[in-house]
């Protein structure tokens, strides 16, 4: 993703001048494919992020259009003030781009695991909110915020996901449609939308599982969500955050007042206050939260037949 | 300096419009306004490029405030230069007026809006360094307060400007002497101030924040020091022009009554 990311924002600021970099050095073996062909839009602003967003939403109100790249915790909460007030109180053209979402960091711990980031940035006025589950919508999202003259989150995993449906074009703020399947529905966001491919497979001899990536958080399609939710017995979300302020925050709001809707499961990181982060690599917390393939399915499973 | 007793004057008026809008607001701030009065009138009234007719001209000097609370003088400044009628300056603060009590960028002639501490000077280095890239002459002119230094974003950005040659940047302190608790030198000093600054790279500078020739030719002159942005740090008085508002620290937040603001306003000859 990150890969994908970097060779995308390269070729768009290579036809578009006005199109800057900025990063709270990090993104070693990453960002030097910008660095080298564009150095002089390229600023590694050192260990330093409240600077780097109050410098990105200057540039940006000069007329530029400014992508901060750091750790997800790190381009967020560390100058969440400077999003709020210089970059969305002023409309100014800046991306925050943050890499290690949900469990990437595995072993790393819970410093670098970014689990409640989509939540504050749902939470900041005029930020649309991009969770791509594959390089394909990483690609497409890319090039769409790159021109949307607006503030944006991108939410990256790291390297190594798969493409989990075909590359035709899509209009990246609506859901994109990964299986078809219409007595359940899993809406998810991000790479663990592949873990629902799979739970989806496991489930087939029971019944019709869809599978949609609901890559755009904010604004959410709600008349899509609707629709889907209309012929289907239940509707689950999926999401390597935790279940306030993320997807099923956003999608159980959309269906609540919907009439005869069907009921709405989240599926995500539970929240633990004083826990100890252990060791493990990103399916080994994945499963300990219950958001395995497996367990995925288990747990439609069940929802299901408690209907 | 042919041009001196029109600042004079300018620094007048916007003591008085301050006075008067802060007393009918009964609003806070009063003694921030007053110190950087004489900053403001230099500025406004001499040394920034920026037409109120092309307001969004890309070669405009740009003025960012950092210590936003200190709002009433700028829009007395901005309504002076011509940026919007003076008379606009009655509904300051009043119910739906554009005229908040942190600087807005809702107001004409305002490119940012700031009130928490420590977001002014960053921004400010964004913009110096797109106009270099872009290669304009303009300069980027940011006052912040004393007390604000203790903000470590600001030394982000002071470790910053100076690595990037931000030379067309100009950091304005005024220097008070008061935070909003107490003595600056009390709550948390910060002298060797000017040497801090040196330390990290910038051309500083100490005046007379209320010498109004040598604030002029201070900002005409800069940058004397090639590839190195400059910080000026004006020695000023908290609610300099009147007797019993000079560095006295409840005139951070209390508002004149109306014998206070007709003395005030004889004070500062307004
Ligand atoms: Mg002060």
């Amino acid at each position: 993703m990150r890969n994908t990311f970097v060779a995308a924002l390269t070729e768009l600021a290579e036809r578009n001048p006005n199109l800057w970099l900025l990063c709270g050095d990090l993104g070693f073996s990453v960002l030097e494919h910008f660095a080298s062909r564009i150095p002089e839009r390229y600023v590694n602003v050192g260990v330093a992020e409240q600077n780097m967003a109050g410098v990105a939403a200057g540039i940006a109100l000069s007329g530029k259009t400014v992508f901060i790249y750091s750790i997800g915790n790190f381009s967020t909460f560390r100058c969440l003030e400077q999003l709020r007030n210089d970059v969305c109180y002023h409309g100014a053209d800046v991306k925050v781009v943050s890499v290690g979402a949900g469990f990437a960091y595995g072993s790393q711990g819970y410093t670098h695991h970014a689990i409640e980031d989509v939540a504050v940035m749902s939470a900041l006025p005029g930020m649309e909110v991009f969770v791509p589950c594959d390089p394909h919508e990483v690609r497409t999202i890319t090039t769409a915020i790159a021109t949307s003259g607006r503030p944006s989150y991108l939410r990256l995993s790291r390297s190594g996901e798969p493409v989990l449906a075909g590359s035709e074009a899509w209009e990246p703020r609506t859901p994109r449609v990964l299986r078809q399947g219409r007595d359940v529905v899993i809406l998810a966001s991000g790479p663990i939308a592949s873990a629902c491919l799979e739970a989806a497979e496991v489930l087939a001899s029971e019944m019709a599982v869809g599978v949609v990536s609901a890559a755009c958080l904010k604004p959410l399609d709600e008349g899509f969500v609707r629709e889907l939710a209309g012929e289907a017995r239940a509707i689950v979300t999926v999401e390597e955050h935790i279940a306030r302020g993320g997807l099923y925050a956003a999608v159980a709001t959309c269906l609540a007042a919907a009439r005869g809707r069907p009921p709405v499961f989240g599926l995500a990181i539970p929240e633990v206050a004083g826990k100890i982060s252990t060791a493990g690599d990103r399916d080994a917390l994945l499963a300990r939260a219950g958001l395995s393939a497996a367990a995925i399915a288990q747990r439609i499973r069940n929802a299901i037949g408690g209907l | 300096m042919s041009n001196t007793p029109d600042v004079a004057e300018f620094a007048r008026r916007i003591r008085g419009h301050t006075l008067r809008m802060v007393h009918a607001a009964n609003a806070s701030h009063i003694g921030g306004c007053l110190s950087m009065a004489d900053i403001l009138a230099v500025l406004y009234a001499r040394i920034l490029k920026n037409d109120p007719a092309r307001p969004t001209d890309p070669d405009r000097d740009r003025f960012i405030l950092s210590k936003g609370h200190a709002t009433a003088i700028l829009y007395a400044a901005l309504a002076e230069r011509g940026f919007f009628p003076v008379a606009e300056l009655a509904t300051y603060c009043k119910d739906g007026s554009k005229l908040t009590g942190h600087i807005s960028h809702g107001v004409p002639g305002v490119e940012v809006s700031t009130g928490s501490l420590g977001h002014g000077l960053p921004i400010a280095v964004g913009m110096a360094m797109a106009s270099k890239a872009d290669r304009r002459a303009n300069r980027i002119f940011c006052v912040m307060s004393d007390g604000e230094c203790d903000e470590g974003s600001n030394w982000e950005a002071i470790l910053f400007a100076p690595h990037h040659k931000l030379d067309n940047l100009v950091a304005v302190v005024d220097f008070n002497k008061l935070q909003s608790f107490g003595r600056v030198s009390e709550v948390l000093a910060l002298e060797p101030f000017a040497d801090k600054w040196r330390a990290f790279g910038w051309h500083a500078v100490e005046i007379d924040g209320h010498d109004l020739e040598r604030l002029a030719t201070t900002f005409e002159s800069v940058p004397q020091a090639r590839g190195k942005p400059t910080v000026v740090i004006a020695h000023t008085i908290k609610g300099r022009g009147v007797s019993f508002m000079e560095d006295r620290l409840e005139w951070h937040y209390k508002s004149p009554n109306a014998a206070q603001l007709a003395q005030a306003l004889a004070e500062v000859g307004a």
